[in-house]
């Protein structure tokens, strides 16, 4: 089996952070705004090289929104930056009007995502982003799995068009992807090959599902393991792929398991290949103060239940198997 | 030209009646308001490229964020040029470009955003304003909006961002007409001096006391032009009477949203000959 390790933890706002910098040097178009949270989204080294590209909305959510919006009428790209709950919810029909059916080119960067943000609590801490934005016709939504590949995701959007959600968090978590990779919009990557039970995962739950897998592998289960880091559009054609093979699933994602990733692939297999499948997912609940690494295991959100699931979703399938 | 203007602007409150007629719905009572406003504006002041593109460089840009005077719009629009006046026939109808508000996702030419979930538009406004000060586009962004509308948060937060980063390349005007759908606005949320708000934000206001009438629109729009870029927004109040132009239809809010029947129509327009052509 393939082994992942990681050389350091790092915060995926940071990658966010040095993909925009690097844009802000190679494209004269990509300008930035912010709702007074610059030092959190890590925008200062865009901020310092492009200073007349960048727009300090002040505490104005909505605001920022529609003057995104109307920033690309004359060209520009805009990268817009606060916390994932006032991204979404808080300025969901600005985003839905102005941006989504109106078809701009809007970049609506998310940081602090799920509960992860950990001691600020359930008001800062949004599970139901991902479903929000998935619901809206035209957007896309990618949630990168560590530091490299949010920059490589933050630098990929500038050059497609259209409103883009893009979902990252605070904490630091393991780098174990390339850096400089090519990342592909709506492209799976197939992070380890094998055969009882195939292992959906994104943003860092995909480094929980890598470590799932090593212990899995050790009780003798082995695991295919994907890294969906686009959860619109989906990679249908990997999932089916992978589930042909191993005949289970389980997704894992910081989220409410209304509207997110889980249920994705759960129309996915519904419509082709219906096989059991378990949700790492929270459960249609609202966080708490705590560690990340507290709030991850209260909630379910992390290897351990993953593993577990994992177990039980081949259970299930070889109950199916006998009937 | 004052009276070519004054022709037009009763052509274009004979498409808005037919449009809303036709269909049995749509917001007659503020398009009537605004017809020599949208008249004036784009026959007189704006400087306009021929064919339309989104971006809109090197020319004004409007923004209609009061979306639901849409027939309005679409009229002016068509008898500027953007798209054939037979078109406005298709005004609410299944698979037109003429949504009931309007949108971009048809691709009507003309049209730069959608609008219709009221206070938005000054946000876009100011960011197409931020778009031209980056490009060196000395050209202007114009955006209208209701006073009702005035009662959504996310103007406020545009009104405030807007002197505090100068942005003296946009006019933004408030069609105060006093009405909303449930009644006047002074019932419905009284607001108190609209000027005096804007004034404290640090606006520059002129006020258009004859919203209604060519001259005076012309003259109140050409001095906010000359304001400009002097590091503050220019907001005019434009005084109009709802349902302007048809005799039962002002004084009232009933026809904010209310489409005339077959008699009415025709008394209607019995008040405004044809005269450059009905579509």
């Amino acid at each position: 089996m393939k082994e992942y390790t990681y050389t350091e933890k790092k915060d995926t706002r940071s990658g966010f952070g040095a993909g925009l910098a690097e844009l802000g040097r190679k494209n004269p178009n990509v300008v930035a705004l912010c709702a007074d949270l610059i030092g959190s989204l890590k925008m200062n080294k865009f901020i310092e090289e492009n200073p007349n590209r960048f727009f300090q909305i002040g505490i104005a959510e909505a605001n920022m929104m529609g003057i995104a919006a109307g920033l690309t009428i004359g060209g520009k790209i805009p990268f817009t930056g606060t916390f994932a709950n006032f991204s979404t919810g808080r300025v969901y029909d600005q985003i839905r009007q102005s941006i989504a059916y109106s078809g701009k080119n809007v970049k609506i960067c998310a940081s602090h995502a799920g509960v992860t943000l950990g001691e600020d609590g359930a008001t800062h801490q949004i599970l139901e982003d991902i479903g929000l934005m998935k619901m809206l016709p035209g957007m896309v939504v990618i949630n990168p799995c560590d530091y490299n590949q949010t920059k490589a995701a933050t630098i990929a959007i500038a050059d497609y068009i259209g409103p883009v959600y893009l979902r990252f968090g605070r904490p630091a978590v393991p780098v174990f992807t390339p850096e400089n990779q090519v990342f592909e919009i709506g492209k799976a990557v197939k992070l380890l090959e094998g055969s009882d039970v195939t292992i959906i995962a994104t943003g860092h739950l995909v480094w929980e599902a890598l470590e799932a897998s090593k212990i899995l592998n050790k009780q003798g289960v082995s695991a295919d393991v994907i890294n969906i880091h686009t959860i619109k559009p989906l990679d249908e054609k990997a999932i089916i792929k992978s589930v042909s093979k191993t005949g289970c699933v389980v997704t894992a994602e910081e989220h409410n398991f209304l509207g997110g990733l889980g249920e994705s692939v759960a129309r996915v297999l519904v419509k082709n290949i219906p096989v059991p499948q378990e949700f790492v997912a929270t459960n249609d609940t609202f966080g708490e103060s705590g560690t990340p690494a507290q709030l991850m295991d209260k909630y379910g959100i992390n290897y351990k239940s993953i593993i577990d699931l994992s177990l039980k979703v081949i259970k299930r399938k070889k109950e199916s198997e006998k009937n | 030209m004052q009276n070519n203007l004054n022709e037009l602007t009763t052509q274009v409150r004979r498409d808005i009646l037919r449009m809303v007629h036709k269909v049995n719905s749509g917001h007659p009572g503020g398009s009537l308001g605004c017809a020599e406003f949208l008249v004036v504006l784009y026959n007189e002041i704006m400087i306009r490229k021929e064919d339309f593109d989104m971006d809109g460089i090197n020319e004004d840009i409007f923004f209609l964020s009061n979306g639901h005077i849409s027939p309005v719009f679409y009229s002016v629009l068509a008898r500027t040029g953007y798209f054939p006046v037979e078109e406005l026939n298709t005004f609410r109808l299944l698979d037109s470009r003429l949504q009931g508000h309007p949108t971009t996702h048809e691709g009507l030419p003309g049209i730069r955003i959608a609008s219709g979930s009221l206070g938005q538009g000054l946000s876009v406004a100011i960011g197409a304003a931020e778009a031209k000060k980056l490009n060196n586009d000395s050209n202007l962004v114009y955006v209208l909006m209701g006073d009702g509308e005035l009662q959504e948060g996310q103007n406020w937060e545009a009104i405030m961002y807007a002197s505090a980063k100068k942005i003296d390349n946009l006019i933004a005007t408030v069609d105060l007409n006093g009405k909303q759908i449930d009644g006047a606005t002074d019932d419905v949320l009284p607001m108190g001096s609209i000027k005096e708000k804007f004034e404290a934000f640090g606006w520059d206001v002129l006020e258009i006391k004859k919203g209604n009438n060519i001259e005076d629109i012309s003259k109140g729009l050409l001095t906010a032009k000359s304001l400009c870029g002097n590091e503050k927004p220019i907001c005019i109040l434009l005084n109009t009477m709802m349902g302007n132009g048809v005799d039962f239809m002002m004084h009232t809010h009933a026809w904010h949203g209310k489409a005339p029947n077959d008699e009415q129509l025709a008394s209607a327009l019995s008040q405004n000959k044809e005269t450059f052509g009905d579509y």
